[in-house]
């Protein structure tokens, strides 16, 4: 058949699929997309035949386009549940964290592990923290917790609440975004920023507990710390998931490794976030309120700290998949 | 990765193929840096406006407007491109303006999983100063993937404009002059279809380069091939 007449033959047609597909979207009444699945069809066997008979690329590319339209709309996911961020929170992300235990596990050893030297060499030592940081950090940071001076007691304008949560949601967010992506370069900078974070962060406990600021720091930290150090171990160990996937694919290409890992890791950082969201309200609006009293203070944190390490161990259990991954 | 040696053509052709559940290969031409830069710089530069111009609105507020800044920034810095990768069918406005599109590696849409990988490890891309990373790992790549794209398994490839479609109806058909083998026959339909898009002088080149094949004087040659090209398509007036 000539081209002509083939493209007479079926122009109705084409025209048709080109003139929904200008405007339709799955969301769309079924209704309009009726025999949609069987037109396609059709052009697919179309465009089969004109690269078969050589008709000229300008054909093809029209067929491919029509075709092309088709098979997006057809293959594209469609988010039909309404209550599927509830079933995320509640099961999938549960197992994903579940079937990915190791790497929290390694995570978690990478940050608590220099976190507890740190502190007890801090703790013990007066004078270790001066490895750790300059002397300008050390007394900056001493003068924020120092009981005397109440500097944390500044009853702190709303405005500046406002700047501070702002500050923590680009900044910490920020640096679990870069935790996660540092792992694909074999998980290294994952390593790093784990380590670092202990290091630093387990120093500062250490040398304020012995300097006796017990009741300025730990009001303050342990409201949002349980959201805030369990999201830093999270997006580590997403990004040591990315790293992992480099280092041992196991039976499959490494690029197919990382991409499989990658579907699951971003899963794991988007909670991470979404945990440090919630960290930096805690932070900004709740633990640097001086007006409340310390008990309530220590208590609220404490039942966070349950509500999280309950979450992490409980949620989801009983749709978690028996056997996969028997590490630990 | 061994896919070099799958045939002689795969040395030069970028081009992807994808076979669907009914078997009919998609093609598609992913872009290269230089494009895919451009379109990240008017993305830059669009981010960069904004983020000035909120600036000036909020420089009276206080530490209020500070914070919101402060939102605003990580907003833009992280999740521009995913909102509209997700909502605009693969194109920020960078990569609209240059006819660019992002679409998973067997050419559907992107959702919000890999949009979000894709993006997240864009600073991966740019370690450590300026897209080191990304510039050396698409030009290491066939299909010119940052790292970000080899994670999530992306692609940014050119979306198609609109091409010319008929030959032009302006065009006598003409028979071939001797029986013409199937590739002759493409080039003869290809060059009659295509030659409104190409200057005088080129055509001209074109038809030259049969010369002394074409029963016609050589200022002839072209309307020739085109009405040649014309009746291979079928037209017979």
């Amino acid at each position: 058949m000539k081209q002509q007449d083939f493209e007479h033959q079926h122009q109705a047609l084409w025209e048709h699929l080109e003139e929904l597909l200008a405007t339709a979207s799955m969301k769309e009444t079924v209704g309009a997309l009726r025999g949609l699945p069987a037109n396609y069809r059709q052009v697919c066997h179309h465009l089969a035949l004109a690269k078969h008979r050589r008709y000229s690329p300008f054909l093809v590319d029209r067929l491919n386009e029509i075709v092309v339209a088709c098979h997006n709309l057809l293959y594209s996911q469609s988010a039909r549940f309404r209550y599927q961020w509830l079933r995320f929170l509640l099961v999938d992300y549960p197992c994903v964290l579940h079937n990915n235990r190791r790497f929290i596990w390694a995570a978690t050893f990478l940050f608590v592990g220099p976190f507890i030297a740190l502190g007890l060499l801090c703790y013990f030592d007066p004078d270790f923290i001066y490895s750790v940081m300059d002397w300008e950090q050390v007394r900056q940071m001493e003068s924020m917790y120092d009981p005397a001076a109440r500097v944390l007691g500044r009853e702190r304008e709303a405005d500046t609440d406002l700047l501070m949560f702002g500050h923590y949601i680009q900044n910490n967010i920020g640096i679990a975004f870069r935790e996660f992506a540092g792992g694909i370069f074999f998980g290294v900078i994952t390593v790093v920023v784990l380590i670092f974070n202990g290091v630093v962060l387990g120093a500062v406990t250490g040398h304020l507990t012995q300097l006796g600021y017990i009741s300025t720091f730990y009001p303050f930290v342990i409201g949002h710390g349980s959201f805030e150090l369990t999201a830093i171990v999270l997006s580590g160990a997403a990004g040591l998931k990315l790293g992992m996937a480099l280092i041992d694919p196991g039976s499959a290409m490494r690029l197919a490794a990382l991409r499989t890992a990658g579907r699951e890791a971003v899963q794991i950082v988007l909670g991470a976030a979404v945990m440090l969201l919630i960290a930096a309200f805690l932070e900004a609006f709740w633990s640097s309120k001086a007006s409340l009293s310390i008990p309530l203070k220590i208590g609220v944190g404490a039942l966070l700290w349950i509500l999280v390490l309950g979450y992490l161990m409980f949620a989801g259990r009983s749709h978690r998949r028996a056997g996969a991954d028997s590490v630990n | 990765m061994g896919n070099v040696f799958l045939g002689s053509g795969s040395f030069i052709s970028t081009g992807v193929l994808v076979e669907t559940p009914e078997s009919i290969d998609l093609e598609a031409e992913p872009a290269g840096i230089v494009v895919r830069g451009l379109a990240f710089t008017i993305d830059f530069l669009i981010r960069a406006i904004v983020l000035f111009v909120l600036g000036l609105a909020l420089a009276f507020s206080g530490e209020a407007g500070m914070g919101v800044m402060l939102i605003s920034w990580f907003l833009l810095e992280w999740f521009y491109p995913v909102f509209f990768e997700v909502f605009r069918a693969g194109q920020t406005p960078g990569k609209k303006k240059m006819g660019l599109r992002v679409v998973n590696d067997d050419l559907t849409p992107v959702g919000w999983g890999t949009s979000m990988i894709r993006n997240l490890l864009r600073w991966a891309d740019f370690f450590p100063v300026l897209y080191t990373a990304g510039l050396a790992t698409m030009a290491w790549n066939r299909y010119s993937q940052r790292l970000g794209d080899l994670a999530a398994g992306t692609l940014v490839i050119y979306s198609r404009k609109e091409s010319m479609r008929s030959a032009g109806s302006d065009i006598r058909a003409n028979p071939p002059p001797f029986q013409l083998e199937r590739e002759d026959q493409v080039a003869f339909v290809g060059f009659a279809q295509r030659s409104q898009q190409l200057s005088e002088q080129r055509q001209q080149e074109l038809a030259d380069i049969l010369g002394p094949l074409l029963p016609v004087h050589a200022s002839q040659r072209v309307d020739y091939v085109r009405a040649v090209g014309q009746w291979l398509l079928g037209g017979r007036q």
